[in-house]
């Protein structure tokens, strides 16, 4: 799958014979290094979770967050190079702050969504930018229902009933697949995302890590909120038994 | 070549800023606002009405609006420029909300950020034609402020704008205390206002009562004051007057 891009791949704006621009295709490299991100859609709202590798153990735990809000009603979880995530986010934090102003009422989902994701695929087009290392998911509740968005470096966007990003992306879409989403209540959903986290989380590469969630649902009255301790707690509790009882087998 | 001239005002020490809009005076008003601070935090009220001039145009004006969890702001002066500031202030605590982390603005910091808002606008010569009353309460501490259009800002026990500082704050500087129950503190507001109502012109018989504490903030449906005509100097107004 990875060839070395040899001469086309010093510049964004170079195609390579093949037709690939591999400076995107670097940057989601950067992506894959992360710890993986994954968002779900559940029938009363949106559910991420974002597993945070902690690189030192006197970092202060619930510091670093990953899942900002962007509006009242949507935030974006970021993979990848964090600073570059800090950007994007404060360019969507604008953008709806923006249209809030103009129009009078919430971003809608899907529009924040493009705007995002035109901004990213802004940085792919001058030789003078880099294109951002890093992929968000975005999540949000607008008049239209709950909606989840992905949007990657090179600038695509799609809407999603599931996603994942980072390392452990392919193992976590299995999961996800298995999933009966329409089915399901964001509480229950919660408990599903920390499942799927702790299954994907590669003990031997990466010791410790700590599990960040966030939701938007009727229970949290169509606003982004940190999932609430006691109920993240106990989704922790539920996934490591769950691990156990695979180990055991 | 003949050049249209634009239209400079002859006060133009600025040159080509002079030919951007200014606030040079009010079109609706609202008329004054009265707070103070009771046991459990903070009681305010304020007449429904805008004023066209001297026309009373408009009479459903909510000049008391919530701020964030823990203030309330009540204004009178331009309504326009009351919009504009809530719409500032929907962005000031947006973005608050947006940290997610426990903390959230306090009326002391508000009515900070307001103060340097009206300030800033005076010295641009360009101001914000309100005064404001910014009440709130945070972790147990009452807070009672107030800016006018040109900034000066402070806070006390009791605050009023417009011509509630001529007639309100002497019946409150005579009858507040600390710790005043909350039917006390309403009585002694609508005393207030129902001074206002006899002899402020542009005050209107429909009034909202908002009251802010801890727990939160509630704005009342407006109602009407009971109001005494049979007074001998109304019945015979002209009895006693030179010339009569």
């Amino acid at each position: 799958m990875s060839s070395i891009g040899t001469g086309y791949d010093l510049s964004v704006t170079t195609f390579s014979p093949d037709g690939r621009v591999f400076q995107i295709e670097y940057a989601a490299k950067a992506v894959d290094n992360s710890g993986t991100v994954i968002g779900i859609k559940c029938k009363d709202g949106i559910v991420m979770g974002v597993e945070k590798l902690i690189a030192s153990k006197m970092m202060l735990p619930g510091s670093n967050r990953r899942i900002h809000s962007v509006h009242r009603h949507s935030g974006m979880a970021v993979a990848g190079l964090a600073a570059d995530g800090r950007q994007i986010v404060a360019r969507a934090k604008s953008e709806a702050t923006n249209y809030q102003s103009v129009y009078g009422e919430p971003i809608p989902v899907k529009e924040l969504a493009e705007r995002v994701a035109s901004y990213v695929h802004l940085c792919t087009l001058y030789w003078w930018l880099r294109p951002f290392g890093c992929g968000i998911i975005l999540g949000g509740y607008d008049r239209d229902g709950p909606q989840l968005y992905m949007v990657e470096p090179s600038g695509i966007s799609y809407r999603y009933f599931g996603a994942a990003i980072g390392k452990g992306k392919q193992a976590a879409k299995t999961e996800i697949e298995k999933l009966k989403l329409s089915e399901m209540t964001c509480r229950e959903g919660v408990f599903e995302v920390a499942k799927i986290i702790y299954k994907v989380h590669d003990e031997a590469k990466d010791k410790a890590f700590e599990l960040e969630m966030s939701w938007v649902c009727d229970e949290s009255k169509q606003q982004l909120r940190k999932v609430p301790d006691d109920l993240l707690e106990e989704s922790k509790a539920a996934a490591r038994t769950a691990l156990e009882e695979m180990d055991a087998d | 070549m003949q050049f249209m001239a634009s239209k400079q005002p002859e006060n133009s020490l600025l040159g080509p800023e002079s030919d951007s809009q200014r606030t040079l005076y009010p079109y609706v008003t609202g008329t004054s606002v009265v707070a103070l601070k009771y046991k459990d935090g903070i009681l305010m009220a304020a007449d429904m009405g805008g004023s066209y001039g001297s026309t009373l145009r408009y009479k459903s004006v909510e000049r008391m609006k919530p701020i964030g969890k823990h203030s309330l702001l009540g204004a009178s002066g331009e309504i326009s420029d009351f919009q504009e500031i809530l719409h500032y202030l929907d962005e000031l605590i947006l973005y608050d909300n947006m940290w997610d982390d426990g903390n959230s603005l306090g009326p002391k910091e508000v009515h900070n950020y307001l103060t340097r808002v009206m300030y800033n606008r005076r010295n641009k010569f360009n101001p914000l034609w309100n005064s404001l009353v910014l009440g709130g309460v945070k972790n147990g501490q009452k807070y009672l402020g107030t800016v006018s259009m040109i900034g000066v800002n402070f806070e006390d026990n009791h605050v009023a704008t417009g011509f509630g500082n001529h007639l309100a704050r002497p019946i409150l500087r005579q009858e507040w205390h600390e710790n005043l129950s909350f039917e006390d503190g309403v009585r002694l507001l609508e005393k207030c206002m129902r001074v206002l109502l006899y002899r402020d012109r542009s005050a209107i018989n429909k009034l909202q009562i908002a009251k802010i504490t801890e727990e939160g903030s509630t704005i009342s449906q407006p109602y009407s004051l009971k109001t005494y005509w049979e007074f001998s100097a109304f019945a015979n107004p002209a009895q006693g007057a030179v010339g009569s």
